[in-house]
């Protein structure tokens, strides 16, 4: 049943690595190579699959950088529209089952 | 009596790069002396052989500069371009090439054999030059142009040029350990085959003046992805390799070496 949430969790067809305060991710599936800037690792790390984006937004990029809520919200609409493009996040109106790589969640959990 | 089939001649020769030697037989001995010269400083004793090629010589072939394929199945993996095929069974350690009878086809089935040997092992085959100075070893990588070959024709005498073109690199623990290379670029030229500690990782650049920066390890990453030799795209060995390339840059100190193109250079590097 929907709850009008969306829920985000990283595909398993990835590796990733935080370097600094960035993210890299390979795509498994096309060896293509992705960036993710702060903000963008902040909701990375959080996609667990249970937690719905609009709470990750409020409790995570709100509080962690200067940015109103509505800005947050619409950035991190966008960007999560373009990983699930890219095949590198699964989105759901439902709690997705754990998918994490073990290595991504290794990473993300450092 | 006289045999009435006569049993064909084999030649063969192995030649060893970053500690892993592959022999290759044929029945041309003329190609074993191209590729003993070809392969002078990296020819090694037969029982050290770890893979063996069978060569099947073609009289002619298509296309070099065609894109090479390199895919995986359950009997092992097949390179493909328009002048060689060649499958390998990494299981049995033995495969067997198709190619034209020139050095340059061989040279391309061995980076590949390379990779794919490197890519369980967390090291891997990276388009820069690379020296050993005062027993530490210097890679130096950038686009082409950049200034690969320069920093290594300006090599000072107390350094080991290992290649100007294609470093290997290798995991040693928490570290890491540079192989000379036969795998030249311009100055066409076989590289040194020693071996070194790797000290530093430089993103080479030519500028007004000679100067080192630190580099973050994001752009690092990216650095070194961009510059890795990598042939397969299946996410079984994309994967291994990312790993490999983040672990080297989380270890390896990785600077920004802006030179003019001169000698004194080598005054910053060792």
């Amino acid at each position: 049943m929907s709850t009008g949430k969306r829920y985000v969790a990283r595909s398993k067809q990835i590796a990733a690595r935080r370097l600094g305060a960035e993210t890299m991710i390979m795509s498994g599936r096309d060896s293509t190579l992705f960036t993710l800037n702060e903000v963008a690792t902040v909701i990375w790390e959080a996609a667990d699959g249970s937690t719905p984006l609009d709470e990750i937004v409020a409790q995570r990029v709100c509080a962690e950088f200067d940015v109103t809520p509505e800005e947050a919200q619409r950035d991190a609409d966008i960007l999560v529209e373009e990983m699930k493009g890219h095949g590198i996040l699964v989105v759901s109106d439902a709690p997705i089952a754990a998918v994490t790589p073990k290595r991504a969640a290794q990473q993300g959990a450092s | 009596m006289q045999e009435l089939i006569a049993s064909e001649a084999r030649h063969n020769i192995v030649i060893e790069v970053g500690g892993v030697p592959v022999r290759v037989h044929t029945s041309d001995r003329d190609f074993v002396k191209l590729l003993e010269k070809r392969y002078a400083g990296f020819v090694t004793r037969p029982e050290r052989a770890e893979f063996d090629f069978e060569i099947d010589l073609a009289a002619t072939g298509s296309d070099p500069e065609a894109d090479v394929t390199v895919k995986r199945d359950a009997r092992g993996w097949t390179f493909q371009r328009g002048d060689f095929r060649a499958e390998w069974d990494p299981a049995a350690r033995r495969g067997r090439i198709q190619q034209t009878p020139n050095p340059y086809s061989m040279d391309s089935v061995l980076r590949i054999v390379h990779t794919l040997v490197l890519a369980g092992q967390g090291g891997f085959l990276v388009h820069a030059a690379s020296a050993v100075r005062n027993g530490k070893a210097f890679l130096f990588a950038g686009v082409s142009g950049a200034g690969k070959t320069t920093i290594s024709r300006l090599a000072p005498p107390d350094a080991a040029v290992l290649t100007d073109e294609i470093s290997y690199v290798r995991r040693e623990g928490e570290a890491y350990r540079a192989y000379g290379t036969p795998f030249a670029g311009e100055l066409a030229r076989v590289g040194e085959n020693v071996s070194a500690p790797l000290a530093t990782f430089f993103l080479l650049a030519q500028g007004p003046e000679n100067k080192i920066e630190p580099v973050d390890q994001a752009e690092a990453g990216r650095a070194l992805l961009t510059n890795i030799l990598f042939f397969a795209d299946d996410a079984q060995t994309v994967i291994p390799v990312f790993e490999s390339a983040c672990d080297f840059v989380a270890r390896v100190p990785v600077k920004r070496l802006t030179f003019v193109p001169d000698a004194r250079v080598w005054e910053m590097i060792g």
